[in-house]
């Protein structure tokens, strides 16, 4: 085996909490102040390590996708990584050049013309002035934005000016290349070249160090992936059973009762406000806790500003491996409608016999009026389901996720 | 890029840890990242001036509008001497002199403040910055010399001014530069001490306009040293200050003075590197954890 071109040794970062944004003098002055006079050591008060004895090592060639949570410890591990900040402990080896990109566009100046910048970004990525000499062309092609190449950059549009970022970026010649989230800019056909860009870059051997939280783009581009979890290692593996783990890790760390949605500062015709879901077998609407076979009522409190338009709601049930299994939505029943109430609402959806096996299942809840999405909320939580006894046959599981309620007969054939 | 990875072992290697010591100076890395310092420098001048009326002409307008503010307040207001040199020369001189430090240390000050962006975003040796603000700002300084050169030799031709104590052309030119030398090294110190501690306070950002203030009434530029007697109770603020000697030197150059002595020179040299190393330590472990805090 090869030396490896990353190795991390239980790198750790510990960031002070409630310290976090520059302190004023003062402050520290007292701190200094109480710690003279003896008080209690605050060194551990509040600490919180966003990433913990971190170890592990990327083979040169490898497309690594770092997946986890927010808070998880992703943008730490980048940061030191890049040396942006600097680890509180342990060891990060990285063998060769290194560029990364945590952004496209990175000290982009308005003020300057589009050749200019090429040159500026450039160099802040890293890149001698021979080298950009040397692509220049290629790049301003890959841009597209030709005529455009001795405006302001001010004049761009923000389409023009990511493309003229990521052009730059695409070209940097490393063997290293720590890349975040950058895919999710410009428009789709712009995001396709982009993609396919980072492919050639991959295939072309070097090391790609990716951090995104679109699922897709880890799964056409990388080929393993390392799962972070509260700052530790969760799971370093092949790029498919590390999807899987951290879509059940995703599953397991969201609520399962109530949801309460932050209230947007901007004005909608529909805010939605709260979801929870309650058990509502035998009328009693007050249990939480829901088995397969139950009836369950979803409850929905939103409100609307614009009493009289037509509003549609639908809460999406998704398998763990986030495929949609069906959807809960306002079309299905044709008998309701609810277009003249305005303010504060409570909709509620009744399923008899919940037809899920045991399981979490991911819940989508989203908010519509005609084509239009006014709110959309993936993975807002999980329907949690136990074990019921759905056929009435004393709960004997017969496996699958969803049960259909059927009916079986035997005769005697009397053809043979 | 298709040559084989295995045959050429990959010629850097980067180690990432918690760093130890207290002056850690990537001077190597510094000089790879040469382009990038003259990027930065080409984008402070295009920048600064794009979009105005008149452009770099600002450079030299600037100082001729301070000189003739300077010869009303100071010359004829509050009647300072200027040492039997007229006095627009002797504000131009001064301005020559102080202005550079003056817009250099506050810019290298506000190094971690204003790329808090750039510097969360991507790395690259951070004294590529500091570096780039004091040697991208002698641009100015060139420009403002042209000027006073055309002030002086109007003056030269027209006046009796500079008959007896003017220095040969040579000698001047020597301590005019050296002179100014120490100014830059001295507001590279300043600045990049005054970087590390607003990178941590940033209330001390308010403090740096005040500092402008008193340090440029405390040094001889509006006045000559000369109006100080030695005697005087406050003579050694005027000698521990390290830019009295610069700009009595710049004036024993340009429009000739006799405060000037190489010991105040020596000493004024001395409280300067001293200020640059602190600088350069504060610095180096400023820039290890700023991005946490800002």
């Amino acid at each position: 085996m090869p030396q490896p071109i990353i190795e991390v040794q239980n790198l750790s970062k510990k960031y002070q909490l409630g310290r976090v944004g520059a302190t004023t003098l003062r402050e520290d002055l007292g701190r200094t102040w109480a710690r003279i006079k003896g008080a209690e050591s605050s060194e551990n008060e509040g600490a919180f390590w966003a990433l913990r004895d971190v170890s592990f090592s990327v083979q040169p060639g490898e497309t690594v996708g770092i997946m986890g949570s927010n808070g998880a410890g992703k943008s730490t591990l980048l940061k030191i990584l890049s040396r942006i900040t600097e680890p509180t402990a342990g060891r990060a080896t990285l063998r060769g050049r290194v560029s990364s990109l945590l952004e496209v566009g990175t000290g982009f100046h308005p003020e300057l013309t589009g050749r200019e910048n090429v040159y500026l970004n450039g160099a802040i990525l890293g890149m001698k002035r021979a080298e950009i000499d040397a692509l220049f062309d290629e790049i301003v092609a890959f841009a597209e934005i030709n005529q455009f190449i001795d405006t302001p950059v001010k004049r761009y549009s923000s389409g023009m000016r990511v493309r003229l970022a990521f052009a730059v970026a695409a070209h940097l010649d490393s063997e290293i290349m720590i890349v975040d989230e950058v895919l999710a800019v410009g428009d789709m056909s712009f995001q396709q070249k982009c993609l396919g860009k980072m492919g050639d870059i991959s295939r072309s051997g070097r090391t790609i160090f990716f951090v995104s939280h679109h699922l897709a783009s880890v799964e056409s581009l990388c080929s393993t992936a390392i799962v972070l979890n509260k700052g530790r290692v969760s799971f370093h593996g092949s790029q498919i059973d590390g999807m899987r783990h951290y879509l059940e890790q995703v599953l397991n760390t969201m609520p399962s009762s109530e949801v309460i949605l932050p209230i947007s500062t901007k004005s909608r015709p529909l805010e939605l406000r709260s979801i929870h879901i309650l058990n509502a077998t035998d009328g009693k609407p007050s249990d939480a806790h829901i088995n397969t076979g139950d009836d369950v009522t979803f409850v929905v409190k939103c409100r609307s500003n614009e009493p009289g338009k037509h509003f549609t709601i639908g809460i999406g049930i998704h398998t763990k491996n986030n495929e949609r299994l069906l959807t809960l939505h306002t079309k299905c029943d044709p008998a309701f409608n609810w277009d003249a109430l305005p303010g504060e609402i409570i909709l509620t959806c009744m399923v008899k016999r919940l037809p899920l096996s045991s399981g979490r299942y991911p819940l989508m809840l989203a908010c519509a009026t005609g084509n239009e999405i006014i709110e959309m909320h993936r993975d807002l939580m999980a329907l949690q389901v136990f074990s019921g006894d759905f056929f009435g046959n004393g709960g004997a599981a017969v496996g699958g996720i969803v049960n259909l309620e059927q009916i079986w007969a035997v005769e005697p054939n009397p053809r043979v | 890029m298709d040559s084989s990875k295995s045959v050429n072992p990959p010629a850097t290697e980067i180690v990432i840890e918690p760093s130890r010591g207290w002056l850690r100076v990537p001077w190597r890395e510094l000089w790879n990242y040469r382009d990038l310092f003259w990027q930065f420098v080409k984008r402070d001048f295009a920048t600064k001036y794009r979009q105005t009326l008149l452009g770099p002409a600002w450079f030299v307008l600037q100082p001729l509008m301070m000189t003739a503010i300077f010869t009303v307040v100071f010359g004829r207001l509050a009647k300072l001497p200027t040492d039997n040199v007229p006095p627009m020369l002797f504000y131009l001189c001064g301005l020559l002199s102080w202005t550079y430090f003056a817009q250099s240390f506050p810019a290298v000050a506000g190094t971690f403040t204003g790329n808090a962006h750039l510097f969360g975003k991507i790395y690259f040796p951070r004294l590529t910055v500091p570096f780039s603000v004091v040697v991208g700002n002698m641009a100015a300084w060139g420009l403002q010399l042209a000027t006073f050169a055309v002030a002086w030799g109007y003056y030269r031709v027209f006046t009796d001014f500079g008959q007896h104590v003017l220095l040969g052309p040579l000698p001047a030119l020597g301590l005019l530069l050296m002179a100014q030398l120490q100014i830059m090294v001295l507001a590279l110190g300043v600045g990049l001490l005054l970087a590390a501690a607003t990178g941590k306070y940033r209330d001390l950002q308010h403090v740096l306009p005040v500092l402008v203030q008193v340090w440029f009434y405390v040094t001889p530029v509006v006045y000559p040293l000369s109006m100080i007697s030695k005697e005087a109770r406050w003579y050694w603020v005027a000698t521990l200050n390290p830019m009295t000697a610069p700009v009595e030197a710049i004036k024993t150059a340009l429009v000739g003075g006799t405060s000037w002595t190489p010991t105040l020179a020596l000493g004024a040299w001395a409280t300067t590197l001293v200020i640059l190393i602190i600088g350069l330590a504060a610095f180096s472990r400023a820039e290890r954890t700023v991005v946490d805090v800002a």
